[in-house]
């Protein structure tokens, strides 16, 4: 008889506890996805960019998600010198094809992957860009070469809607 | 006090605990023994906690979308409204959230009136929680200020303007607070800093609140002392904890109603009208909790007398330990104290009332009657009636059905139990 | 216990009773049943993009809505159009973006992120285009008003001729149900103004009806979601309630004492 007793008070406590854990835990979720993009800020996912006044050898940069783009209209030679590297030398081995499906158009974040700086275009010992924070060489593809970052520099979804406009995202 | 006894059964636990006595403090809340006999009204000190905590956190979360600008300052509540993840739910909350917690706080205030718990030893236990009561008064106003609707901007406006009825100084002092000529950017700035700051005041206070209360203990209905641990108590856990925890739960779901169901009913209208320095509403009124002292101050005809008449209404609180001459706490046992406490409450209720009605006619006389007899319940009848209330045998102890019939009695157990 | 609760019933009557006192000004609302009132209310979605037809055709030549977005148009709980239904409104918006690399601000097609496109470029302007009236931005108007819904549907049909012993100046209506019976705005609704496209007889009561609902909807964009949330938030601390109340019985079951 006690024994019966015993064991339906632990339930009845075990059940209460639960029940109230689930309710607390409901509670933190949105105080924690408070922090996340809001609607306002997934709504500018992509932006369009008019890419007509790009003359080859030059980049253009614009702001995309807060974070710059590079859009690089690449000139004969630096084509054929992201083409010709071979994937043994690379730190983190991409294809320059890969990264630029229309060869002449380069488009990726200017952000290093290191720690986030920009890099700087037409330096370093690559011909492509240099980021001054902590000395990273990235080459006319935007890979990685020489340096403390890991990755080469991230391609975000892109598209051409015409020949003169990009869309980003 | 036999928790200072309490040695933890771990090695890493007296480690830890010679060296900071948190499991003391743990072992003394959970064992902290309490009159059993506690009712539902002493529930509410539970339930302020938790409105405390409710208000920081969503505080905390709201500002970090929310911007101090009077430009922008109504435009981002609107974007915490529509596009920040539960926004709407935070926001409703906290809005609602400090009605209820003045709910909780008229009810654990009249509860502190009806069973004596200001009077000795809990004084100092008294006036905090009267400091507390007024920090969250003027947290509220200015939270109220920061959407900067209508509302916000001529309910700042007019109580800042408070100030200027003191002689003198008091243009100046307007001035100051205002930082400028009227309400403007610099005075909602300068609120929301304020309105952040205050809360964690209102925290540390809470806690000398609570250490005091653990100095003598809590009162009771039966409002006699009672010796600790003993037949008369319970250990706070689990006994004091669930029951709590009961009425938390009734008070969530009346809280929940109005967030879920009717989350704008306790504002005014037009205060999701942005400010507009040119155009004052029709009717300027407080949020229901200042309404009776807004009553107090309107009822008088003088600017400096009615700033006066409001602050003595709430002032008059702290030195009511005093006011009262009465030996005997609880209210069980004053058969004319009984009476007059509820035409107290309905007093207030009455100035709540007709501070919510336009100050003119019969409302303005109404308010008048009832301010007078508000300071006349304090002033006169609690200090005469402590003399000439002939009060009803009080029993020494809860389980015990005897009788120890005279104050003396009662005050001689007092002494006992202090030197215990 | 009992008395808990008697207090907690007078406080929330006494409070009730006065924000209600604000709410009605003495003149009774038209009624009619709304969708989104009540425990489960939701919006009627047809009704509400007949409503925004009705704004975007009627009110938005002169009043603002200056906290939508083109994509609330989409969004669940709202009028819910496609996508592609939201993004042809958004394109059918000339919008002023800029500067360009030339320093210079020009027009090109709303997109969903855009905000809705104001009719004046400021309050002075709208005010010098309306007589000196500020045409009020409609994004919050019902919650800004003290009769909410019942209000604006009663506003939009309550014009009248003026009593002979009121005297209008130019520019200024007889309006029943505005507070002080004057109003600056010209009747904005008549039978047949708008064609709904869903073949609904377009009659002033039926546009009263529609354009409120999509007011109260620009108001309180997740009301739906609250009123779910609500639901089940309570239903949660009904049973968590019951669970504790037990589990107190049995806890102090070990104590001579009543609770």
């Amino acid at each position: 008889m006690s024994e019966k007793k015993t064991k339906r008070r632990d339930f009845l406590f075990t059940a209460t506890t639960a029940v109230g854990a689930v309710g607390a835990a409901a509670v933190v979720w949105p105080m924690i996805d408070q922090m996340n993009p809001d609607a306002s800020v997934k709504a500018l996912a992509s932006t369009e960019v008019d890419v007509s006044s790009l003359t080859p050898g030059n980049t253009l940069t614009v702001l995309w998600r807060g974070k710059p783009v590079f859009i690089r209209r690449r000139t004969q030679e630096e084509i054929d010198e992201a083409r010709s590297v071979k994937m043994e030398d690379l730190i983190h081995p991409e294809k320059d094809e890969d990264r630029a499906k229309n060869p002449e158009w380069l488009v990726m974040l200017g952000v290093c992957t290191h720690l986030g700086c920009v890099p700087l275009n037409d330096k370093g010992d690559y011909n492509g860009w240099f980021c001054p924070c902590h000395g990273s060489h990235y080459d006319t593809s935007g890979r990685i070469r020489k340096g403390p970052a890991p990755w080469n520099m991230e391609v975000p979804k892109y598209e051409f809607v015409n020949a003169n406009t990009i869309k980003i995202g | 006090m036999s928790d200072h006894d309490y040695r933890p059964k771990s090695k890493v636990g007296q480690w830890f605990n010679d060296r900071l006595p948190l499991l003391t403090l743990a072992n003394h809340l959970t064992d902290y023994p309490t009159p059993k006999n506690l009712n539902y009204w002493w529930t509410f000190g539970g339930i302020l906690t938790f409105c405390l905590i409710t208000q920081i956190v969503t505080g905390l979360t709201l500002a970090m979308h929310y911007i101090a600008h009077a430009d922008m300052a109504f435009e981002s509540v609107e974007h915490i409204m529509r596009d920040v993840n539960y926004g709407w739910l935070i926001r409703y909350i906290h809005a609602n959230g400090a009605s209820m917690f003045f709910l909780a706080v008229y009810i654990h205030i009249f509860r502190s009136l009806f069973y004596g718990s200001y009077k000795s030893p809990r004084e100092i236990i008294w006036i905090l929680g009267i400091i507390i009561y007024l920090l969250m008064m003027a947290a509220a106003f200015m939270g109220y200020v920061l959407p900067w609707g209508q509302m916000s901007f001529w309910g700042a406006t007019v109580i800042t303007n408070l100030f200027s009825a003191i002689p003198l100084v008091g243009e100046g002092i307007v001035t100051w607070l205002w930082g400028g000529y009227s309400v403007d950017n610099p005075t909602l700035t300068r609120f929301f800093t304020l309105h952040y700051l205050i809360p964690f005041l209102i925290l540390g206070l809470v806690v000398l609140h609570i250490w005091a209360l653990h100095v003598p203990g809590n009162n009771n209905p039966v409002g006699i002392d009672i010796k600790k641990p003993s037949k008369d108590t319970v250990p706070f856990h689990p006994y004091i904890v669930i029951k709590d925890g009961f009425a938390l739960l009734m008070f969530m779901i009346v809280f929940a109603f109005f967030v879920f169901y009717a989350p704008n009913i306790l504002g005014h209208a037009d205060n999701y009208i942005e400010a507009n320095p040119m155009v004052t509403p029709a009717h300027i009124v407080p949020e229901w909790y200042l309404l009776p002292f807004y009553a107090i101050l309107r009822s008088v005809p003088d600017k400096l007398l009615g700033v006066v008449a409001m602050l003595s209404a709430i002032l008059i609180l702290a030195v009511l330990p005093w006011l009262d001459t009465s030996k005997i706490r609880s209210a069980v046992f004053r058969p004319l104290y009984k009476q007059f406490y509820w035409i107290l409450v309905a007093d207030v209720l009455i100035l709540g009332y007709v501070g919510a009605m336009p100050a003119e006619g019969l409302y303005l006389l109404i308010a008048r009657v009832a301010t007078a007899y508000y300071f006349l319940h304090f002033l006169v009848i609690l200090p005469v009636l402590g003399f000439k209330e002939k009060t009803l045998p009080v029993p020494l102890s809860i389980t015990e059905p005897v009788l120890g019939g005279s104050p003396n009695l009662a005050a001689a157990r007092n002494k006992e139990s202090k030197i215990e | 216990m009992k008395n808990l609760f008697k207090l907690f019933s007078i406080i929330i009557l006494i409070i009730a009773s006065n924000s209600y006192s604000f709410a009605a000004e003495k003149v009774e609302y038209l009624k009619t049943d709304w969708s989104f009132k009540g425990l489960f209310g939701k919006f009627d979605r047809a009704s509400l993009q007949r409503g925004y037809q009705v704004y975007t055709e009627v009110c938005a030549s002169c009043h603002s809505m200056k906290y939508l977005s083109y994509r609330n148009l989409a969004e669940p709980g709202g009028p819910e159009f496609s996508e592609a239904q939201a993004k042809a409104i958004a394109a059918s918006f000339e919008v002023t973006d800029g500067p360009n690399s030339d320093g210079e601000m020009f027009t090109r097609p709303g997109k969903l992120s855009d905000k809705f496109v104001m009719p004046y470029d400021n309050v002075k302007a709208a005010q010098a285009a309306n007589g000196g009236a500020y045409p009020p931005d409609m994004s919050v108007l019902v919650k800004a008003r003290g009769g909410g819904v019942d209000y604006i549907y009663s506003l939009l049909q309550g014009y009248e001729e003026a009593p002979s012993n009121v005297s209008l100046d130019d520019g200024v209506y007889y309006n029943k149900y505005m507070y002080g019976n004057k109003i600056r705005m010209a009747a904005p609704l008549s039978d047949g103004l708008v064609e709904y496209g869903d073949g609904t007889s377009a009659t002033l009561e039926q546009m009263s009806k529609d354009v409120t609902t999509f007011l109260m909807w620009s108001a309180e964009p997740h009301l739906e979601a609250r009123h779910q949330m609500g639901f089940k938030a309570i239903v949660y601390l009904i049973i968590l309630t019951v669970l504790v109340y037990f589990s107190m019985k049995k806890i102090w079951s070990r104590v001579e004492s009543e609770v």
